[in-house]
């Protein structure tokens, strides 16, 4: 039994240790590590080497070599590095290699080498350059921070999807913090830096000094600094040789440890120490190890889930196991083997000795159309490699316009995305194409291309409607469309004009085009509103007062009412305005005026073409019974009792009615007897009713 | 608190709480205190949704308007605009973050786009240079938003402005989108009826929506059995016809608003002894309306001929209920009324409400104008003189009344006539212009367009077959006790209700030669069930069929599809889904241009 224990060697009072090989690291490295700069992916990753040139000032003709090994050491990429000084390697949660550079720009590679992208962390950073930086990983995913030659902190919690943000100032930073590092507390990635004595918390919108609870006095500065995996515990190496360690929220300290060592030490990081799976941090110098903790709490993150697995697997191109691991563990298709297919078909469409059709049949036949499968994802990748006929080809598997439109805008095929947009039915989209024509092709194509498309053409006009009114008449213009030609230049004229002339004028272009579109009426009213226009004018120099766009009919109202009842009549004869439209109008004028007078010489003036029981009508509406009673006496026969009743006299009413033998109007005066004096009247209706039920 | 959406046939409270919880995962995104910016157009509508007691649980601490310049103070963590895409809404939104103040804390900016994501308004916002100002940019997919248990508005006012004369389907598009929604919801709908171009598009693409989610089968068990898509330009008619319900005479005299309506004060002044009519109130009574009533319930849908009788009545129980104290002797039976009393007291003030509405209804429907406009309506209607010009029109115009008046008029005629002799039209329009202004032709051409008002092509008048074919004129409507629907407007059986009448009873195919009179195609799809899913009716168990009018849909026409759903041999029950809930004169009004 001895045999089990024999290689444990007692580390401390309380544990043991003991080392074995897993397997040898097969890589053959050329330059020592500590001339390198090193980033080893979590959970036994991927490592990334590139030879720092930068920092022993060779010569920059030497391009140094980026390298990336698996964790056991064997070769995956080697490049030449062709791009700017770096001082960052650090692996983002998704495997990707991000390069920061001192300029700021971060460029991303793939585990086997092969370039993503590239992004800026700002220009404030490219301006002041980066003095440092650190990759953190969090729930929202991997975040930069960065620390300027300004030393201010810049930081993006998420590089898959960029927010920079600007941390506040730091009084005093006047050079690098003696250490520093991030921390994320209830969903706020936060900063913490050390200043000889002091500790500072930025957050999005404060500095804050912070001191961590127990820390035994005298200390003169923090040499280090380290935050678990998880963000909930910190430790600080000071320069009296203590290590302090407690919680990250700097409320509780778990334990204090003097080591008797003062050097600073190269790095410092939590682990679990092997015995009970306590937290600890261990501490490396040059040449020495030591491993520091007492924390009672024990915690097992299971932070390598069955998905971040899969991944792994797919970024190693081993796909069948991924498969067949799905199989077993029966994953839902869509999280499970439709991704692994869409992975591998991301792959296939980089083999370039296979043809465009081989590989878009393939892909379709292994994938169908099974659910969760994006082919506008494996078309971008197509696209991304320069095949853009096979990203053609795969799209059209792709049932989501929304998905094919933009890859197919970026592809330069903006006809085809047009009628894909068309064919959506999503008019956002067909908009968002039609813009992008709009700046791609010259004048005349663009024109052109719409007029195929009425669809788009009509959304484009009203986008000009709103936003380019010179373009809209153009676009009539080419289609011949009078009928909208003349409609633009009638807006014209009241919006785009001021000046009579100038609306006269813009309504004459009107009057043409209408004319043109074979749209007579249009064009007469046009014409005539012209004519009334300058008429307006004119009575407005000749008579004060204002008349300009008020209708014909208001116009005519407005002369009776100033009293210029020629120039009414004139006006009513020149427009044709029909006689019994113009009896209403006088009258109604004539009785706004309380000129009774004229209103009575008006009524003798012809018959009455509208009859006088709207003579009535207005005198009673200006309270004026006394006129109201001349006309009601000529009222014809049939509107008598209306016009008796309107002006209250229900007896005179009463004998038309029972003259008139009529029963609607005799229940009509009845319903109207509801004063105290009209009993006799309401008897003397019964009674000729009683008397025409006998006979 | 939104009871009255479960009482129908389909429970329309689970799209409301949808929707709601969709709102709240939204604002709990936005981490910490809350301003929101409302698109004021927004509001109405979101009120049927969420209260602010909503909002305020999550944080949301201050609410403004959007308009141009600087927000207003708030100290808050977040501002979130709600806004329909709308450029020129973009336009406001970049002016408030370009001029928000830098020295004051800086605060995080969200936008929710109200019901869809645009990219135009996106670009529009780069353009402008805050696009990178936004943290989150979301959409609420607000497509169909429950007015009632059996209704359902997109409150869209513009859609069948931009269908039928700006050639734009947007509005269709969102249509599809909701239905997708309702159909996650509530089950794939195995059989879509239309009639119509726009009802075409919406079909397709929720063909084309449906292949695009191959991957998530829907496994809900169907509520929906038929859905019927109806074009507005199929039956232009009735919404021009003044509406003769209860409730359709309130929108028509007072414009229901996102299921509110605002009165005169002066008759709900409280009844106090001793008071004289001096302190009456000034500011207009905001009423709710709708099923969550009990007695609104009963009259909503009933002639107004018929509601007078039925207020009588109530008036009688309800005093008689509180007679019934004389009779409580014991303590038991007076604890009995007392428990009684709230619901008894909700119901009186309920009942004065009404009384007090039918009262001022009554002093307009009894006028001598309202009797003689109806008049002309109904002659039209029963295609008596729709030929030539009519003498009440031409006094109405030469008196000035409100030109959307004469507008619903003349339109009525034209449709009943199939357009105008084009002497009569251009009659009609010169009075018009002469009157009103020449700046109405912009508004003539429009309605022209729209195939309200427009001469008569070659000369044929097919309403008179159509009229007759389907019935849309009876003369012995009974008001009280109707027995069709053609008592919401005293005679004229509203057309498009016809068709879905017709369609459950006995089917299309009876009518083909008059679809073919009516625009657009008419058509059926069937959309496949999992075998599981297929429903095996019981005995008697009425179907369920949702009937969409794109393009709006009146009151009336809502009260006779509820009539239909009641009938005791119907065997079809009906919930109604629109773009948007309108009236004649709202509808002519979202038509008319004003280019000044």
């Amino acid at each position: 039994m001895d045999c089990y224990t024999a290689d444990w060697n007692p580390l401390g009072e309380a544990a043991f240790y003991r080392k074995f090989e897993l397997y040898s690291m097969d890589w053959d490295l050329k330059e020592p590590l500590r001339d390198c700069l090193v980033a080893a992916a979590p959970y036994g990753g991927p490592i990334a080497l590139l030879r720092n040139p930068w920092k022993k000032e060779k010569s920059p003709s030497i391009r140094p070599l980026l390298q990336i090994y698996s964790s056991s050491g064997v070769a995956l990429a080697s490049l030449l590095w062709k791009s700017g000084p770096v001082v960052l390697l650090g692996w983002s949660a998704e495997e990707e290699l991000l390069c920061v550079q001192e300029d700021g720009s971060v460029l991303v590679y793939g585990l086997h080498g092969d370039f993503r992208r590239h992004f800026s962390m700002g220009n404030e950073v490219l301006q002041n350059r980066v003095l440092d930086a650190r990759v953190f990983h969090t729930e929202f995913g991997s975040g930069i921070a960065i620390l300027t030659g300004a030393h201010r902190f810049t930081l993006s919690a998420n590089v898959g999807d960029l927010k920079l943000r600007r941390m506040p100032e730091v009084p005093g930073l006047q050079a690098l913090p003696s250490c520093w590092t991030v921390l994320f507390q209830d969903r706020v990635t936060l900063v913490l830096l050390a200043i000889g004595p002091d500790l500072f918390l930025l957050d999005n919108t404060a500095c804050s000094g912070v001191v961590p609870p127990g820390l035994t006095p005298g200390v003169g500065g923090f040499l280090q600094m380290a935050v678990s995996f998880n963000y909930r515990y910190l430790a600080l190496f000071t320069d009296t040789g203590h290590i302090w360690m407690g919680l990250a929220s700097l409320k509780e300290k778990l334990y204090e440890f003097n080591c008797n060592i003062r050097a600073p030490p190269k790095q410092i990081a939590w682990c679990n120490r092997p015995k009970g799976k306590q937290k600890a941090v261990v501490v490396a110098w040059e040449r020495r190890l030591l491993v520091a903790g007492n924390a009672p709490e024990s915690i097992q993150y299971k932070q390598l889930t069955i998905e971040v697995l899969l991944d792994r697997l797919v970024l190693r191109r081993l796909y069948p196991l991924a498969i067949q691991i799905c199989e077993y563990l029966r994953l839902p298709e869509v999280q499970g083997v439709s991704r692994i297919l869409a992975h591998w078909a991301c792959y296939k469409v980089q083999q370039k000795d296979v043809s465009d059709e081989d590989v878009a049949r393939a892909i379709n036949q292994k994938l169908g159309d099974t659910p969760g499968v994006s082919y506008s994802d494996i078309a971008a990748r197509a696209y991304g490699c320069g095949r853009t006929e096979l990203a053609i080809k795969l799209l059209e598997y792709e049932p989501r316009s929304g998905e094919q439109v933009p890859l197919l805008l970026k592809m330069k095929r903006s006809k085809l995305a047009l009628s894909k947009a068309i064919e959506s039915g999503d008019t956002d989209l067909v908009f968002t194409v039609v813009l992008h024509l709009k700046n791609e092709l010259n004048r005349g194509d663009f024109f052109m291309t719409l007029r195929n498309q009425p669809v788009a053409l009509s959304l484009y006009r009203q986008f000009c409607k709103h936003q380019e009114l010179e373009t809209l008449k153009d676009l009539y213009n080419q289609d011949d469309n009078h009928q909208e030609l003349g409609n633009f230049h009638i807006r014209a004229s009241y919006a785009a004009e001021e000046r009579i002339e100038g609306r006269v004028a813009a309504l004459q272009t009107a009057a043409d085009e209408y004319y043109k579109a074979k749209n007579e009426f249009a064009a007469k009213a046009t014409e005539e509103q012209m004519r009334l226009l300058r008429l307006q004018r004119r009575l407005e120099d000749e008579l004060g007062g204002h008349f300009l766009d008020l209708s014909l009919h208001d116009t005519v109202t407005s002369l009776l009412l100033g009293g210029n009842n020629k120039r009414a009549e004139q006006l009513a004869r020149d427009f044709r305005i029909p006689d019994k439209r113009f009896w209403w109008l006088k009258l109604t004028a004539l009785a706004d005026r309380e000129d009774w007078e004229e209103l009575e010489k008006f009524s003798k003036s012809k018959k009455s073409p509208i009859g006088y029981l709207p003579f009535v009508e207005v005198c009673m509406k200006r309270h004026n019974k006394f006129e109201a009673k001349k006309f009601a006496a000529r009222v014809s026969p049939e509107q008598k009792v209306k016009a008796f009743l309107l002006i209250g006299d229900v007896a005179q009413a009463a004998d038309v009615a029972i003259e008139h033998r009529n029963e609607a109007e005799l229940s009509l005066v009845l319903s109207h007897c509801t004063g105290a004096s009209d009993g006799a009247t309401a008897d003397k209706i019964q009674r000729a009713r009683a008397l025409a039920q006998r006979k | 608190m939104a009871a009255h959406l479960s009482y129908g046939r389909v429970n329309l409270n689970v799209l409301r709480e949808a929707v709601r919880r969709e709102l709240r995962e939204f604002l709990d995104k936005c981490a910490g205190s809350k301003a929101i910016v409302w698109d004021e157009y927004l509001t109405g509508p979101f009120g049927l949704i969420a209260q602010y007691s909503l909002l305020k649980e999550h944080e949301v601490e201050k609410m403004f308007t959007l308009k141009g310049s600087r927000l207003p103070p708030a100290d808050v963590k977040n501002i979130i605009f709600f806004v329909r895409p709308r450029l020129e809404l973009m336009d406001i939104i970049a002016e408030n973050v370009l001029s928000e103040d830098r020295r004051s804390p800086a605060r995080d900016f969200h936008i929710l786009f109200v019901p869809r994501r645009s990219l135009l308004c996106e670009q529009r916002l780069k353009d402008q240079g805050v696009l990178g100002s936004f943290i989150h940019r979301e959409e609420y997919s607000l497509d169909l938003i429950p007015f009632d248990g059996d209704l359902l508005s997109m409150e869209s006012e513009s859609a069948f402005k931009e269908c039928y004369l700006e050639n734009d389907q947007t509005s269709l598009y969102h249509a599809a989108k909701g239905l997708m929604t309702l159909q996650a919801l509530y089950g794939t709908i195995p059989q879509i009826f239309g009639k119509g171009e726009c009802a075409r598009q919406v079909a397709n693409m929720m063909i084309r929506m449906k292949r695009e989610f191959t991957g998530s089968q829907n496994s809900i068990f169907p509520v929906f059995d038929t859905l019927l898509l109806l074009d507005r330009n199929v039956d232009l008619l009735t919404p021009l016809a003044t509406q003769l319900t209860y409730e359709g005479l309130i929108d028509e005299i007072y414009g229901i608003q996102n299921s509110y309506v605002k009165l005169p004060p002066e008759k709900f002044a409280p009844k106090k002894q001793g008071e004289s009519g001096k302190d009456l109130p000034t500011e207009a009574k905001k009423l709710q309306l709708n099923s969550a009533e009990e007695l609104y319930a009963e009259i909503r849908d009933k002639n107004f001929n018929a509601v007078g009788s039925v207020l009588s009545k109530k008036a009688k129980i309800i005093s008689a209920a509180f007679e019934e104290r004389h009779n409580a002797k014991t303590v038991g039976e007076i604890k009995q009324f007392v428990s009684q009393l709230p619901h008894m007291q909700a119901a009186r003030g309920s009942l004065a409400n009404h009384t007090s509405i039918a009262e001022l209804i009554k002093d307009i429907t009894t006028s001598e104008d309202f009797f003689d406009k109806l008049t002309v309506e109904q002659e039209f209607m029963s295609g008596i003189d729709t030929d030539k010009v009519n003498n009440y029109i031409e006094d109405c115009i030469a008196q000035k009344h409100p030109l959307i008046k004469i507008l619903r008029l003349v339109c009525l005629q034209s449709v009943c006539n199939s357009g105008l002799k084009q002497k009569v039209l251009d009659y009609y329009k010169r009075e018009i212009l002469q009157t009103y202004g020449y700046e109405h032709m912009l508004t003539l051409n429009n309605l022209e367009q729209a195939g309200l008002l427009r001469p008569q092509m070659g000369g044929r008048n097919n309403y008179p077959t159509i009229r007759k074919t389907l019935r849309l004129w009876m003369d012995d409507v009974n008001e009280q006790n109707p027995n069709d629907i053609s008592y919401v407007y005293s005679g004229y059986a509203p057309l498009s209700v016809r068709l879905a009448q017709l369609l459950a009873r006995p089917g299309w195919r009876s009518i083909e030669e008059v679809l073919k009179m009516l625009p657009g195609p008419h058509f059926e799809e069937r959309q496949q069930l999992p075998a599981g899913l297929q429903k095996k009716r019981q005995q008697g168990e009425n179907r369920v069929t949702l009937v969409f009018f794109l393009g709006g849909v009146t009151y009336a026409e809502i009260a006779a599809l509820r009539f239909l759903s009641q009938m005791e041999d119907g065997g079809t029950e009906y919930v109604i889904a629109t773009t948007k809930l309108m009236n004649g004169t709202s509808w002519i009004e979202s038509l008319m241009e004003k280019p000044f």
